[in-house]
């Protein structure tokens, strides 16, 4: 299946160089899930903060959760504004 | 202590200045900034007076911790009536001119009556003087502060001006200070303009000694300097990104207000986004972003200092826009950018440049344009009333002309200047004004973060978002996490976060302090630095009073519970698309609950017990 990879503010390092800016797209076993694909761009959990699947937060307990054909992960780290 | 316990009173009817205790008794209840300029402002204005006429004060009023060494302690307001809204206006910045006129040895300016001419009033220490400023009307605010840097020989006097739009009559003009850092919502500089008082120049030398338990406050202001400096946000997030970071976060969850928030996400908002500030442009291989900024005392530094593409369209002949300067920061990004549907980066940093050389507040300027490019859409404004520019949404040449046009005072801007929601009325759509009690909404949609609609309703100086930063919790997780989506818990969170802010914005610190403190952290620096027992409980207790207090003003000038309300869109027209897809504001099952939570009567009005509980002024 397919799903769309992004990585924000100072996780853009993790994605590869042949990526978009902020987005890389995968083709991924099925059931594959949020840490998952986290762990295997070597982004450290430490830095995982904000997980968005479709714009909807998951928290930490959610994250070994598949995910689905066509779903979009957006990481950040720590961050803030206003 | 940490108050001066001074306040320079100056007539600018009469051309006098004379020195005033502060009232100690109302600092006891009230701190001081925003709290205390309120007390003030209460006792000595009527709320129904006109804000432009010579009845209304202006007030600069810095917080016990301005210019201390607490982390951030470089914090003023602005207070007094606004003539946007009508409302009471509290604008808070940041910069360095705070913290200067602490050292100079004055809490508080009080400004009244309106000066014959143009003036700007000029301290040193505890000399003051009115000077005749006419050489300077006229002036941007950065040819200003040149002038009276030049004039005075002192690269350390500190300015706070007015441009050319708040002299020609912008209702959202802001005060300027430090050449970037702004007083910046509800129009305190179309107030200022109205008083023929063009600059606030200040220089201080006496520093800020007069703290309770020196050493008891050296040693709290060192922990919790440490626990900013150990917090991911405060510590590495806000240095490294600035609160641009959030577009592409608030874009994702879909609550990015888009084309005058007739959408919610925004498909160039990555090419605007903090990220988009660091990438190397083509034409000299320098990205956006020169660096970060703090203001005085700063230990998080979240300011962005950036540069415009020299071969842009917007500078090319205009090399005095080549070098450094402030911005962008998330709000101002958003509503020049994602509300007008630009997405080209160095046109949002020039009109950023612009609304800080000529006094103007960008969210009401970026969400202004926004509402006259939608009726411009409709055919409603044509060419006829802009004299030929075409003010379509993306347009990133309209949006730069709408920016020299509203700075200049001139053509087309006059109406641009006086805001989103007299505009709309004088072409015959106010519902299409995106405003609460006049004034323009921030860059969070409430159908995608459910708490800031209550937030935009119930704010105290119209649509904000820095009353009650739901966000924080409802998308970052700070303190804790809740949903944006729901409306259940949001009357309380709102109250929490309303009350604790006016706190914060109370004692002469930021409000980012609070991603990493909670008012826990920030107690023992003010128990140890003020007169008295500042416990947690007293300090919330006086930001429900000032709360109550700004309400209580406003019920007065007029405003009614029917004023706590969201455009129609927001209530009617659902999101179209992302997490929020189907919804629209659940503005009507909160209120309720926070008008109770708030002991106020089920019409919003401030009761007798309540006033009586915090003993507000009659």
């Amino acid at each position: 299946m397919q799903v769309t990879f992004k990585l924000f503010a100072t996780l853009m390092q993790h994605l590869p160089s042949a990526a978009g800016k902020h987005a890389i797209t995968l083709e991924v076993e099925a059931a594959v899930t949020p840490n998952q694909l986290i762990d295997r761009f070597s982004v450290p959990r430490s830095q995982v903060h904000l997980v968005l699947v479709n714009g909807v937060y998951l928290a930490a307990k959610e994250r070994n959760k598949p995910l689905r054909d066509g779903d979009v992960l957006a990481v950040w780290p720590p961050v803030a504004g206003g | 202590m940490a108050w001066t316990k001074k306040l320079l009173r100056v007539n600018l009817t009469a051309g006098s200045l004379s020195e005033e205790a502060l009232n100690m008794e109302w600092a006891a209840d009230y701190i001081g900034q925003r709290g205390l300029g309120t007390r003030y402002l209460v006792a000595e204005t009527d709320p129904k007076c006109e804000p432009l006429g010579a009845d209304n004060k202006l007030i600069f009023a810095t917080g016990p911790l301005t210019g201390t060494a607490v982390s951030t302690g470089g914090r003023y307001s602005v207070i007094t009536k606004s003539p946007l809204t009508g409302a009471v206006a509290c604008s808070n910045s940041g910069g360095f001119i705070g913290a200067e006129l602490k050292s100079a040895g004055w809490d508080m300016i009080i400004f009244e009556g309106k000066s014959p001419t143009p003036v700007m009033l000029h301290i040193v220490n505890e000399q003051a003087e009115l000077v005749s400023a006419d050489d300077l009307w006229g002036k941007s605010v950065w040819e200003t502060d040149r002038l009276l840097h030049d004039k005075y020989q002192d690269p350390q006097m500190r300015i706070a001006a007015v441009g050319r739009a708040a002299e020609g009559g912008c209702l959202y003009a802001a005060i300027i200070n430090d050449l970037h850092r702004a007083a910046g919502r509800s129009g305190v500089g179309t107030v200022m303009a109205s008083k023929n008082l063009k600059a606030v120049a200040v220089r201080g030398t006496r520093g800020v000694g007069n703290i309770k338990d020196a050493a008891r406050f050296m040693r709290s202001v060192a922990e919790q300097k440490q626990v900013l400096a150990d917090n991911a946000v405060t510590g590495q997030g806000l240095p490294k990104l600035g609160t641009q970071v959030l577009m592409n976060v608030i874009n994702e969850i879909g609550a990015l207000p888009t084309n005058n928030m007739r959408a919610v996400q925004f498909d160039g908002a990555a090419k605007i986004s903090g990220e988009a500030m660091l990438e190397p442009r083509a034409s000299d291989g320098k990205p956006n972003l020169t660096t970060n900024a703090a203001c005085f005392g700063c230990t998080i530094a979240c300011g962005r200092i950036s540069t415009i593409d020299k071969t842009h369209f917007s500078v090319q002949n205009k090399p005095q826009y080549w070098g450094n300067s402030g911005g962008l920061e998330y709000e101002a990004a958003w509503a020049m950018g994602a509300d007008t549907g630009v997405d080209d980066i160095d046109a949002i940093t020039y009109t950023n440049f612009i609304c800080n050389e000529d006094g103007m507040d960008p969210i009401s300027f970026g969400a202004t344009v926004a509402a006259a490019m939608e009726l411009f859409e409709m055919g409603v404004i044509t060419t006829k009333d802009t004299g030929g520019m075409e003010l379509k949404f993306g347009s990133a040449k309209a949006l730069t002309w709408c920016a020299d046009q509203v700075a200049a005072g001139a053509g087309f801007g006059k109406v641009l200047g006086l805001g989103s929601k007299r505009l709309c009325e004088k072409y015959g759509h106010p519902e299409l004004s995106m405003t609460v009690k006049g004034q323009e909404f921030p860059a969070y949609d409430p159908r995608g973060i459910q708490g800031m609609g209550l937030t935009y309703a119930t704010s105290n100086r119209g649509a904000c978002h820095l009353r009650s930063y739901t966000v924080a919790s409802e998308v970052l997780g700070i303190p804790e996490k809740t949903d944006p989506l729901a409306t259940d818990g949001k009357a309380g969170l709102v109250k929490a976060f309303q009350d604790a802010t006016a706190t914060v914005d109370s004692l002469g610190i930021c409000v980012f302090t609070t991603f990493a403190w909670t008012l826990d952290n920030i107690a023992p620096q003010v128990d140890a630095a003020c007169d008295g027992d500042w416990s947690v409980e007293r300090l919330l207790e006086a930001g429900e009073r000032i709360w109550n207090l700004e309400r209580d003003y406003n019920m007065k000038a007029g405003f009614t519970g029917a004023d706590d309300n969201l455009p129609p869109r927001l209530l009617k027209e659902a999101a179209n698309s992302g997490p929020a897809k189907g919804k629209v504001s659940g503005l009507d099952v909160m209120l309720p609950e926070y008008y109770q939570l708030r002991g106020w009567s089920k019409d919003g009005q401030v009761t007798d017990k309540v006033r009586k509980q915090f003993a507000l002024p009659a």
